[in-house]
């Protein structure tokens, strides 16, 4: 059997976009300036640095310097969370969250609590969607923050937004966003959603690792958390990543080119993967069923040993995620997981598959094939 | 990636050992696996940070998993933690407990990598499991399988293999066991692998400043409060001093017992009831027999020679001639012809013919 490489882990690392490749190639040509020089290179760099934020900005309809451009997802959630909390420390000490964020998320929450913030977790439901019950019965008067994930980049799974934010902006308490699956999958106006902060990173859609994005309303008050230079209007210092910021603006911008078609294909190939692990026996699918994005799934099989379940189709040339998350040292089944109330032994055989343009029906079919034999084969030798 | 090839499960530490065993048996043409076990965590045994070496921490399993990429192979970490506290370290504590001197590393290999780690060697869909041991698999005439002492004198760890089950035996390969320290280091040189210069490997991995008085006490002061300080006697039963509980002492020890005599005294015999440690003359701990139990044997007993026997009874010791005696219920007595020093109960007894284990089993008496 001919094992051609499968690559169900675009959540992970998106393959590069053509139009990626071809706006390097510009970067690589075009001549040396640091956007802050005042002489003419550094003219030609702020240029170049303007439209892209400008680019950037025509996605989710708002202004550039609504836009903080930093070294990805990761920094944009820590900055909005570190960055919010400091500056309203005055007015409230109260921040709501839940528990399916993203580590950058929840670590960020817990560095608060041990500043003295008090933190409430918000609890799924067993899809790991957030009802806005659960919302509303935390909320407090001296509530100053939420931060909740819009697309779980482990589940797929949809929070409403648009109901959360809509509270919240009632409340009078700021919502910072996780929004970096979303653009895949939907048409972002900030003029529309009244969310505060939102986050989003390059190579998940494409572009390049190092680039991403923390955009903040007007008037959202953030007290930067580095220090030294006059860069993102003071709130984020240091030399701009030029190339990897331009190349953000050319990926988001084929991205919404391409998207209703892309999104359709990205659909069907989560449909048929979801008909056939329906006929695999204990297999449970953890993703939302109706509230989802369209290319990413989350799935449990019983009966297996979620190390060798893993190991085995990495064996097989098969990439995906794992319910536990690390390649190095202890194997503790995600928290996310766990907070959807799946039992720890069954959180280590979860997997987590994600697809793209790139994607097509052939690797679906014979991942499910692979899939098949490998539990299969997991199961009998338990029986030995 | 043909499917042909015989598939390895290779246990890599980190080191430069199981790093050239990796390289050694692609050369062979295996399809291999590299895989470092996750047993414990610094935190948990609480040793100072400045101790990076030894198979668990973060540096040695990414060390491991470079070496693997650069090699073109997998590598998996499997987190064995919970069977390897259950299995060996509580072990390690109860036996100190009960007055033994316990030898960890034969209790890992018997319960962590030829049992737990082996039942991923059938999940995994591999055929064999390797470790970077200086040991040799050998077949004699009759198609038995033994483990043999590796070719470097100096390094053989064939010792600490005697727990293996004979049935697992055609499932393991030594790729080392031909080859000497210095020909494994001047090699992975050659090879380039980046641990061609790492640091031998500390006695106990989970006690890595080696100070395992410290690690029983600070890890199970619990379990250590039943073993107070009691008298040290001599061979006449007078006490000549205070020790600090049993479990400080091994057979033999010579060193950190505080008592002033003038000549040189060694700890001989240690009694969990009386808690008493006696201490005596070198000749006073000399002893020609001993009781082994739990026994694991390569071959069926009828076909153990009675003759050319050796029983090595720890690692640094050089077997000696000895006979064996079966008992009921597994247990066997050895019969040196000549007097041993320090045969010490928790250590194992391994009889070999030649150069080849025939068995062995856990050392539980000296004075039969």
């Amino acid at each position: 059997m001919k094992n051609t490489p499968i690559y169900l882990d675009h959540a992970a690392g998106a393959p590069v976009r053509p139009v990626v490749r071809l706006s390097l190639e510009q970067s690589l040509q075009a001549e040396p300036g640091n956007p802050s020089s005042i002489h003419s290179a550094g003219r030609a760099a702020g240029l170049r640095l303007a439209q892209a934020r400008d680019a950037l900005a025509d996605q989710l309809k708002c202004k550039g310097r609504e836009l903080i451009l930093t070294s990805g997802a990761t920094e944009a959630n820590n900055l909005a969370l570190l960055g919010i909390a400091e500056a309203q420390r005055e007015q409230g000490r109260h921040i709501i969250s839940s528990l399916t964020e993203h580590p950058s998320v929840s670590a960020a929450c817990e560095r608060l609590r041990n500043l003295g913030f008090e933190i409430t977790y918000l609890k799924p439901d067993q899809f790991g969607r957030i009802e806005v019950q659960e919302l509303e019965s935390a909320l407090r008067d001296d509530t100053i923050l939420a931060s909740i994930i819009w697309v779980n980049n482990e589940l797929g799974t949809e929070n409403p937004i648009e109901a959360i934010a809509q509270i919240l902006k009632d409340h009078g308490a700021l919502l910072h966003v996780d929004a970096v699956q979303v653009p895949h999958w939907r048409d972002i106006d900030t003029r529309k959603l009244p969310v505060d902060t939102m986050s989003f990173s390059a190579t998940k859609i494409g572009a390049l690792p190092g680039t991403g994005m923390l955009y903040v309303r007007q008037g959202v008050n953030l007290e930067p958390q580095h220090f030294g230079g006059h860069q993102e209007q003071n709130r984020r210092p240091g030399t701009e990543n030029l190339t990897g910021i331009v190349a953000f603006a050319a990926a988001w911008e084929d991205l919404a080119r391409k998207r209703e078609q892309e999104r359709k294909h990205l659909g069907q190939l989560g449909g048929r993967l979801r008909d056939q692990l329906h006929e695999i026996s204990g297999v449970q699918i953890n993703t939302h069923p109706e509230h989802h994005c369209d290319h990413i799934l989350n799935f449990s099989v019983s009966g297996v040993d979620g190390e060798s379940l893993f190991v085995r189709l990495d064996l097989e040339q098969v990439a995906v995620s794992n319910g536990s998350a690390c390649s190095s040292g202890s194997q503790q089944p995600s928290p996310v997981l766990l907070a959807l109330g799946l039992d720890p032994e069954l959180a280590r055989a979860t997997l987590r598959l994600s697809w793209g343009a790139s994607t097509d029906e052939l690797e679906i079919d014979s991942f499910c094939l692979k899939l098949k034999k490998i539990i299969r084969d997991l199961r009998s030798s338990t029986d030995r | 990636m043909s499917l042909d090839k015989p598939r390895v499960i290779m246990a890599m530490s980190g080191g430069v050992d199981s790093s050239l065993a990796a390289a050694l048996l692609l050369e062979q043409d295996y399809d291999v696996i590299g895989v470092t076990m996750k047993l414990y965590s610094y935190d948990e045994t609480g040793s100072a940070p400045e101790h990076e070496s030894g198979c668990c921490s973060l540096d040695d399993i990414n060390n491991a998993r470079l070496v693997c990429s650069e090699l073109g192979i997998p590598h998996y970490t499997l987190d064995l933690s919970g069977r390897f506290r259950e299995m060996v370290v509580e072990n390690f504590v109860s036996e100190y407990k009960a007055g033994r001197t316990p030898n960890p590393c034969i209790m890992c290999n018997t319960t962590i990598k030829w049992q737990a780690l082996l039942e991923r060697v059938v999940e995994f869909g591999a055929d064999y499991l390797a470790t970077g041991h200086y040991a040799r698999i050998v077949r004699d005439e009759n198609g038995g399988v033994y483990i043999a002492r590796g070719l470097d004198p100096a390094k053989d760890q064939s010792y600490a293999l005697w727990g293996i089950k004979a049935e697992n035996l055609p499932r393991t390969l030594f790729p080392l066991g031909d080859l000497t320290k210095r020909q494994v280091r001047l090699k992975a040189g050659e090879v380039g692998l980046r641990t061609a210069d790492t640091p031998e490997s500390q006695e106990i991995c989970f006690i890595p400043d080696n100070d395992y008085r410290r690690f029983l006490m600070e890890n199970y002061p619990a379990v250590l409060e039943s073993r107070p300080p009691g008298p040290f006697v001599d061979g006449s039963g007078a006490v000549v001093g205070e020790h600090e509980g049993i479990y400080h002492y091994t057979i033999g020890q010579r060193k950190g017992l505080g008592l002033a005599t003038g000549e040189r005294i060694y700890v001989n015999r240690i009694d969990l009831e009386s808690n008493q440690v006696q201490v005596g003359s070198r000749e006073e701990a000399m002893s020609s027999r001993l009781v082994m139990e739990n026994c694991n044997w390569f071959i069926s007993r009828e076909t153990i020679p009675s003759a050319d026997l050796s029983v090595q009874i720890r690692y640094n010791h050089a077997a000696q001639p000895a006979t064996l005696e079966f008992q009921d219920r597994g247990q066997v007595r050895v019969k040196f012809n000549s007097p041993q020093h320090a045969i010490t109960p928790g250590q194992s007894a391994v009889v070999y013919t030649g150069d080849r284990i025939l068995g062995g089993g856990t050392i539980t008496r000296t004075d039969a």
